[in-house]
């Protein structure tokens, strides 16, 4: 039976019209979900939370995971990307009149934020490990001190009333796009050279790899994701100040990317849906609505004593997991592996199927 | 005296006081690292544990400063001890940066946990009775005072521990090659462990000490004065115990002397551009050694 | 026949240690050299010196007449200059395949753009990359092992995996640091006679440093003996052999056979 479930899957996963149709239901999903109530308002902005933290785990685990560096600025360009698609959308863009605009903004964002990544690839050259985490953690607050003492974007009271226009359609669409884009970089000679850094980087230089050039994509490529994301969490949540893109909030990424595995973007997804997810449930009203078909007898002091408290101790409980997480599975659960939909067919078939006439002639 | 010379040396004391705080904790992330080549990123929030074991003490035990010290020291050693062996210890053969991330997360953990038993912010009672001098200006706190000597105090002894005695030689041994040394019948495990007591040792008596400074405390307290801790570190070459001290005096100098000339909320952009650009120049720190890769 | 690699007065130091004195090397093409010297004679300083991992502090170094001194590795490698290293340098956590394909990169033309969206010349040139790169393995006795992480294969596949990947460049000029290192002398054997397969079957200059004296006496046209860079003897093996100097600075007494 497993044998016969298994051949299922093996089939399904060879077919071309997979991936391609699975999008698809996503974003009848994407469209239906909202438009018919098919899930509650709450489910629905945890799904749209979820997806943003797909697209920051995805996009961090480019530098951290793929090219093996330790960066702490993920939040810094997330913040820029933010401010950047907040200011177009209440200030230059012409919203309220042509809501379509809303894509353009974030976009800008992705770009700004690409253009800031750019900045910090530099140092990248000169230095690495340790002291390019420093550097990176140095960037983050120096962005962050930036908008505190601009003015005009609010200074460290932030940016409150911003327009609600994420939703949960575009969440999903950048999802799809920002895993496509970083797996095409990845199955590339570009993408073969970010590995390559992180084994060895001198010898990588001299495999006729250019390390710089790799480098800038690589931050460019991963800074714009997470400008993306800036700008869809700023329309999500409607507020935006310096202090929501702090290093805590580089830590909640940096969690997903080693919680769901390095150099495995499936790691990411399930990473930040796991963390995302997990967060959410261990809410008390969550678990409260989840176990209120027990019977009153057992519920109530359950309620009493434990689901009430569960507000904080679930911020408790969750490093502890990924503390045992880390100890049994150190590159996290993924860790270096890739689920197979995820990796073009030609890069699957070059490992194991000749495509030349076998010559075989060596001494 | 002049108005200007009174001015500086009141910034110079508070810059001394402050880099006191941060030498002592930047000394625990260097120690760690030069012995394990890791970031120890749960040891800001050891400092934080200490702040709060430094309250227990006062409030529960109602004990005076002395024995609040004594005790808080020896608390949060035997919790660096401790969190070592639980957490670090399984992962030392691992990818370094799975230590970093359980290190992340274990200092999540006793922030949470600390939040979740203290949702408040405590205040901590005042263990010594404050003298203010005036010297011809320049007011100095008898806290300042005690701060200030108890942490060169602390240094001073540290410094000789690591140079002069024979776990200190092992200590150095270790950071220095970690392949043959544990075949000269040196107990590693037994050096790890000391190094992460006397780091979260410190760590401890510099919590005791903010809280005397800053009597209100917080389980968030660790993250920032950790951070800065760290860049002292790096700044100083890290692996290197007097370029933590030296690190943590120039930065606690500079956040000074930001404060004194520009808005505060300046301070932390000229603080961090100036890391920045150190690590551009000197990647290695001030008394930091380039390691160059064989090729 | 004509110069394919020429190095003039080249000098290095290491702070103010002088690690390279005053080296000379007119390599022609076609020629299979070897260096040889006692430890710490420089000679792979001199191979980082010709690839551009370090830049030399005085002198020229000049392939196929285009001046080396100054371009970084992957500019000269770019060039088709490929190099192995003494202590295996693999990619050890990837696979077989892409530590192949990972050496195409200079040849690989296609844009970031076009690897972003995977359009434009990405697929053809990836299909040719595929195939130069399992026709490499082929060659190597290695396609089986493809999808094999490099660091799970045997030393001496190690050894011939970095060779594979160091044609994967398409040299014309092919650097051998200390290829018998590590391998008895029935190895030996089989590696000279691969190293003179793999010089006819790819066109190759080979310019090996090695300790063995068995492979470079029995496959050298040429040996040049160093000793802090500067050149101590050179030429055929049966000069080197016989040559005074060379024996009492470096061979010990007495002939050597």
């Amino acid at each position: 039976m497993t044998a016969l479930l298994r051949n299922h899957w093996d089939w399904l996963l060879e077919q071309r019209w997979l991936l391609p149709v699975l999008v698809a239901i996503g974003f009848i999903l994407a469209f239906a979900i909202p438009e018919y109530n098919l899930l509650n308002k709450y489910v629905q902005l945890v799904l749209m939370y979820v997806g943003i933290n797909i697209i920051l785990a995805v996009s961090l685990n480019l530098v951290n995971g793929y090219m093996g560096e330790f960066s702490l600025a993920h939040a810094g360009f997330m913040a820029v990307g933010a401010y950047t698609a907040a200011l177009l959308t209440m200030k230059v863009l012409p919203i309220a009149a042509y809501p379509g605009l809303f894509p353009l903004a974030v976009l800008a964002g992705g770009l700004a934020a690409a253009l800031l990544g750019l900045l910090v690839a530099i140092p990248s050259f000169k230095v690495r490990g340790d002291y390019l985490a420093i550097i990176t953690l140095a960037f983050l607050m120096i962005v962050k001190s930036v908008i505190e003492n601009i003015d005009f974007i609010g200074g460290p009271r932030g940016i409150p009333g911003i327009k609600k226009l994420t939703t949960l359609p575009w969440v999903f669409f950048w999802v799809v796009v920002s895993i496509w884009m970083v797996r095409n970089f990845v199955y590339s000679k570009y993408g073969r050279g970010v590995l390559s850094i992180r084994e060895d980087e001198i010898a990588s230089d001299l495999m006729s790899v250019n390390t710089r050039r790799v480098k800038f994509l690589a931050f460019m490529t991963s800074s714009f994701f997470a400008g993306i994301a800036g700008g869809l969490f700023a329309h999500l949540l409607q507020f935006i100040s310096p202090r929501v893109f702090d290093i805590i909030k580089t830590t909640d990424i940096l969690i997903m990317v080693y919680l769901g595995g390095i150099a495995s973007i499936t790691g990411s997804i399930l990473g930040a849906t796991l963390y995302t997810v997990m967060l959410e449930v261990l809410r008390p009203s969550t678990v409260a609505g989840l176990l209120s078909w027990l019977p009153d007898m057992v519920f109530n002091p359950l309620n009493e004593y434990f689901i009430r408290h569960l507000g904080v101790w679930r911020m408790v409980i969750m490093p502890l997991l990924l503390v045992l997480v880390m100890l049994y599975w150190p590159r996290g659960i993924m860790g270096l592996r890739e689920f197979r939909g995820f990796i073009p067919r030609r890069d699957r078939e070059a490992h194991h199927v000749l495509k030349i006439p076998k010559s075989g002639e060596m001494p | 005296m002049s108005d200007g010379i009174v001015y500086w040396l009141q910034q110079i004391l508070n810059a001394l006081q402050l880099g006191s705080i941060y030498a002592l904790i930047a000394l625990g992330y260097t120690m760690v690292y030069g012995i394990l080549t890791m970031i120890n990123f749960a040891h800001g929030d050891v400092f934080m544990i200490g702040a709060f074991f430094c309250f227990m003490a006062a409030t529960m035990l109602g004990l005076p400063f002395a024995p609040t010290l004594l005790l808080t020291i020896l608390g949060t050693a035997l919790l660096g001890v401790v969190i070592e062996r639980l957490a670090y210890k399984p992962l030392r053969n691992a990818p370094r940066v799975s230590a970093i991330i359980t290190a992340l997360g274990v200092g999540l953990f006793l922030e949470n946990f600390t939040l979740a038993l203290a949702p408040y912010p405590k205040h901590i009672p005042p263990l010594l009775e404050n003298v203010t001098w005036d010297l011809g200006g320049v007011s100095l706190s008898s806290l300042q005072v005690i701060i200030i000597c108890l942490s060169l105090g602390l240094m001073i002894v540290l410094d000789y521990v690591v140079h002069r005695t024979p776990v200190g030689m092992a200590m150095r041994a270790i950071s220095w090659d970690k392949t043959f040394v544990p075949l000269m019948g040196i107990p590693v495990n037994l050096i790890i462990s000391i190094t992460f007591a006397i780091g979260a040792g410190l760590a401890g008596a510099a919590g005791t000490m903010y809280a005397l400074a800053y009597p209100v405390i917080d389980p968030y307290m660790g993250i920032m004065v950790g951070w800065k801790a760290f860049i002292s570190a790096v700044v100083g070459g890290i692996g290197n115990i007097r370029g933590a001290m030296i690190g943590a005096f120039i930065l606690g100098g500079v956040e000074i002397m930001v404060t004194a000339f520009f808005p505060s909320t300046y301070r932390d952009f000229v603080a961090f551009s100036l890391l920045m650009l150190l690590i551009m120049i000197r990647p290695y720190g001030i008394l930091g050694q380039p390691r160059t890769q064989k090729v | 026949m004509t110069t394919l690699l020429e190095a003039a007065k080249v000098r290095h130091f290491f702070g103010g240690l002088c690690a390279v004195g005053d080296f000379n090397l007119d390599l022609q093409a076609g020629q299979l050299m070897g260096i040889i010297g006692p430890n710490g004679a420089g000679k792979t300083t001199i191979f980082n010196l010709i690839t551009g991992v370090y830049r030399a502090s005085e002198g020229n170094i000049r392939f196929n007449g285009t001046e080396l001194v100054g371009k970084t590795p992957h500019q000269i490698t770019a060039l088709r200059i490929g190099r192995t290293f003494q202590n295996i340098r693999l990619f050890r956590d990837l696979s077989v395949l892409d530590n192949v394909r990972i050496a195409h990169y200079a040849q690989a033309n296609y844009s970031p753009l076009e690897a972003l969206f995977h359009i434009g010349r990405y697929r053809r040139e990836e299909e040719r990359i595929i195939e130069n790169s399992q026709r490499l393995l082929s060659i190597f006795k290695l396609e089986a092992l493809a999808g094999e992480t490099a660091r799970n294969l045997p030393y001496g596949m190690q050894r011939r995996l970095e060779i594979a990947r160091a044609l994967a460049i398409g040299p014309e000029l092919l650097l051998l640091d200390e290829p018998a290192a590590g391998m008895n002398p029935n190895e030996i054997d089989q590696l000279m006679e691969f190293i003179l397969w793999i010089r006819q079957e790819f066109k190759l200059t080979i310019l090996l440093i090695e300790h063995q004296m068995k492979l470079v006496m029995g496959i050298c046209e040429r040996i040049k003996v160093l000793d802090f860079g500067e050149t101590l003897a050179e030429g055929p093996p049966e000069a080197i052999q016989n040559d005074p100097k060379v024996l009492e600075a470096y061979l010990g007494e007495g002939p050597v056979g």
